[in-house]
């Protein structure tokens, strides 16, 4: 059992900030390409480098997600993954590395699960929170209550489009980090982190975020440089998912060790 | 308040706005546009004329008293939304939206499309208008509905078959949100049915309300009363929440929406949403949904693409839990009947998915007896089912020349009774069930 600090996402990003750089925030689906492996693998980004991690949880009808983050969800799926296997999943990766585990989850996954019962599970498996894709502030009072009774983290997202109303929203909503999102689109590799970013981590600065973190797009460790200079994290999705399906938990650990090189720069 | 003035974003416990966002801006602007329209005589009346002038509005009712003889001896009404330019009701819709697309300065249109009938009217509506304009369609659909693919084509539309998950209806939105995402500063997404985040489901019952409205007073005058009951098919919802509308508050109408049962509610392959599904969450709203225990999304199944959705709107949930409408599950076999029985007896070739209420309406008339006036929903017009419908009864040269009678009973459908002499009709009989 590791050390019983804990495992929230803000005192990672504190640390990170004391330490003068970035946080490096992972995303890996639970139950692809195994269980097991899926495990592995998150397992191997934290002793690699990753500060935070991101597990997503396969769902059918995954509205924010790209090509390559579809085909390893929908496989997890079409090999049986069911839900409750999260919790499995957690407690095994905390068991073995420090990093905060967030749950990315599409809403209807906690609904049918039970919002007070996901949240008790989750606390019970050692999780950190949860980041809610399609799930907004005005939507959300049955979550807002049952992670301030339980202490878990929630992490909302703002959009480039969304008004400075709504930014302060997400921003009083959210517990640990934003999740902003770097450009208008889906989840998946791009060779631009759009200046749209920027813009939008200095809106919510202004706003009052404590913490912003930056996804979609990110896949390179010049990209996750570029990012933390103005941003509080880095979120590195399917260039992960992407080497763990070509090449496997060996060739995750390695790309996520290069990323966390793109950590290192001074900040400022 | 009344039923009829209920609006989003909640319809009881049902609605709301599950959805990204990144989308949010639009879905308020889209809501802001559409306020200031719906009270601006400018709009309405542009509309209007499109209906009058383009549509083809009013559309008529039609007494079909050869069919009638099939449902208890009651009088059943169709009201021909099958009429209208593109063959369905779908192009209410789609008018109202495109012209909220002029107003809000977007230049292009996405839609999912199942039947290939809302791709039809969104491609019609985009070469109107000058819009750019890309269609969504699941691959098992742009199969089955090759001739609307080929329409939607030739309107100057593109299409994209999208094969991920069930590639159906349910897929097609998935892909259609994602490109809304990516392209919303440009495209508005003109959503098919009363399903979708607020404001959709009171935008797109508003623009089809005008079904219901039309057949109220059309009833009134060739009755001297209201119907007894009104019938409709529901996928989404939008031809059903259309011609419901109007007669919500007239307590005494019975509202009845008729699911698609595919191989029958005991199978696994069916699209009976309000009858086996429980409440959740799908393409951003709260309503009864076919899920897996955990909340996956289950696949649906029917014979019509139009149907062929594991969700509904939430206004029909919502009336659904208050008692106010009931919807009850008809089988591809009873809706493959029906649609035989009312092209033989009154020469009208429905959609299958208007199929279905009709199906619906022979059970309903049987209940009710001769003293009861049927209103149904003749959503759209059979011209896009042919290869379907050829298939199943066999209908073509090659399946006439190999069978020893021209119209042998369908492999899969089973033996229907002889039109002239069956006084009752079945509706979910065995040959629905294939357990
Ligand atoms: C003729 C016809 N009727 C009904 C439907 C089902 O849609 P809704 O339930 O929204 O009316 C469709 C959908 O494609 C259709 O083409």
């Amino acid at each position: 059992m590791m050390a019983n600090t804990p495992r929230t996402v803000g005192s990672v990003i504190t640390r990170c900030t004391a330490e003068r750089r970035g946080a490096l925030i992972g995303y890996l689906p639970v139950g692809f390409p195994t269980l097991d492996e899926s495990v592995d693998a998150a397992v191997a980004l934290v002793e690699n480098g990753v500060d935070i991690l991101e597990l997503g949880l396969p769902y059918s009808d995954p509205v924010m997600d790209g090509p390559v983050i579809q085909r390893a969800t929908l496989q997890a799926l079409a090999t049986g993954f069911r839900v409750p296997q999260v919790f499995a999943a957690i407690a095994r990766i905390t068991e073995q590395v420090a990093a905060p585990v967030l749950v990315m989850t599409y809403w209807n996954l906690v609904l049918q699960h039970g919002v007070n019962r996901f949240a008790d599970d989750l606390v019970a498996a050692g999780g950190a929170g949860l980041i809610t894709p399609d799930l907004i502030p005005e939507e959300a009072a049955e979550w807002i209550a049952a992670s301030d009774r339980t202490g878990l983290d929630r992490v909302f997202l703002a959009a480039p489009s969304s008004t400075d109303e709504r930014l302060t929203q997400a921003v009083a909503a959210s517990r640990g980090f934003v999740y902003a999102v770097s450009t208008m689109g889906i989840t998946g590799a791009r060779n631009d982190v759009d200046t749209a970013a920027r813009t939008l981590v200095e809106r919510l600065r202004r706003a009052g975020a404590p913490a912003s973190c930056v996804g979609l797009g990110i896949s390179t460790a010049e990209q996750v440089r570029d990012v933390l200079g103005y941003a509080d994290g880095a979120i590195v999705g399917s260039a992960l998912v992407d080497a763990l399906m070509t090449d496997g938990v060996a060739a995750v650990g390695e790309l996520a060790a290069s990323l966390a090189r793109g950590t290192r720069a001074d900040r400022g | 308040m009344t039923l009829r003035t209920q609006t989003g974003p909640y319809f009881g416990d049902f609605g709301g706005r599950f959805v990204p966002e990144s989308l949010i801006a639009a879905l308020d602007e889209l809501t802001v546009a559409y306020e200031a329209a719906k009270n601006d005589p400018m709009f309405t009346a542009e509309l209007a004329e499109l209906g009058r002038t383009y549509t083809g509005r009013p559309s008529i009712i039609t007494e079909v008293p050869r069919f009638a003889a099939h449902a208890g001896g009651s009088r059943v009404i169709l009201k021909r939304e099958d009429l209208n330019h593109t063959g369905s009701h779908k192009i209410n819709n789609v008018l109202g939206q495109a012209l909220l697309t002029k107003r809000i300065g977007k230049h292009r249109v996405i839609a999912e499309t199942g039947a290939g009938q809302h791709g039809v009217a969104t491609a019609t509506a985009a070469a109107l208008f000058g819009l750019e304009c890309t269609v969504y369609m699941g691959e098992v659909d742009t199969e089955r509905q090759a001739l609307n693919v080929a329409r939607m084509r030739l309107l100057g539309a593109e299409v994209v078959p999208v094969a991920a998950g069930s590639r159906t209806l349910k897929d097609a939105i998935n892909e259609a949100m994602r490109d809304w995402v990516t392209n919303v500063a440009t495209t508005n997404y003109l959503f098919g049915t009363v399903a979708g985040p607020h404001p959709f489901p009171e935008l797109v019952r508003n623009f089809q309300k005008i079904i219901g409205e039309e057949a109220r007073e059309q009833v009134l005058a060739l009755t001297g009363a209201l119907p007894t009951a009104v019938a409709a098919c529901v996928g989404g919802g939008s031809n059903a929440m259309g011609i419901f509308h109007a007669f919500l508050d007239d307590l005494d109408v019975a509202l009845y929406g008729f699911e698609a049962a595919g191989e029958g509610v005991d199978t696994d392959r069916h699209a009976a949403t309000i009858t086996r599904g429980r409440p959740g969450i799908l393409h951003g709203a709260r309503s009864f949904l076919l899920q897996s225990e955990d909340g996956q999304t289950i696949e649906s199944h029917s014979i019509s693409a139009g149907l062929d959705y594991p969700g509904v709107g939430p206004e029909h949930s919502w009336l659904a839990s208050i008692g106010r409408a009931c919807y009850r599950p008809v089988t591809d076999a009873a809706a493959m009947s029906a649609l035989r029985l009312l092209s033989r007896t009154e020469g009208i070739i429905p959609a299958i998915e208007s199929a279905h209420a009709l199906a619906g309406a022979l059970q309903l008339g049987r209940e009710l007896g001769p003293t009861a006036t049927i209103l149904v929903s003749l959503s759209g017009r059979g011209d896009k089912d042919m290869e379907t419908a050829a298939e199943y009864f066999q209908l073509t040269d090659a399946a006439v020349q190999s069978n020893a009678a021209p119209l042998a009973p369908p492999t899969r459908g089973g033996a229907l009774p002889t039109v002239a002499v069956s006084p009752t009709y079945p509706l979910t009989t065995a040959e629905g069930d294939h357990s």
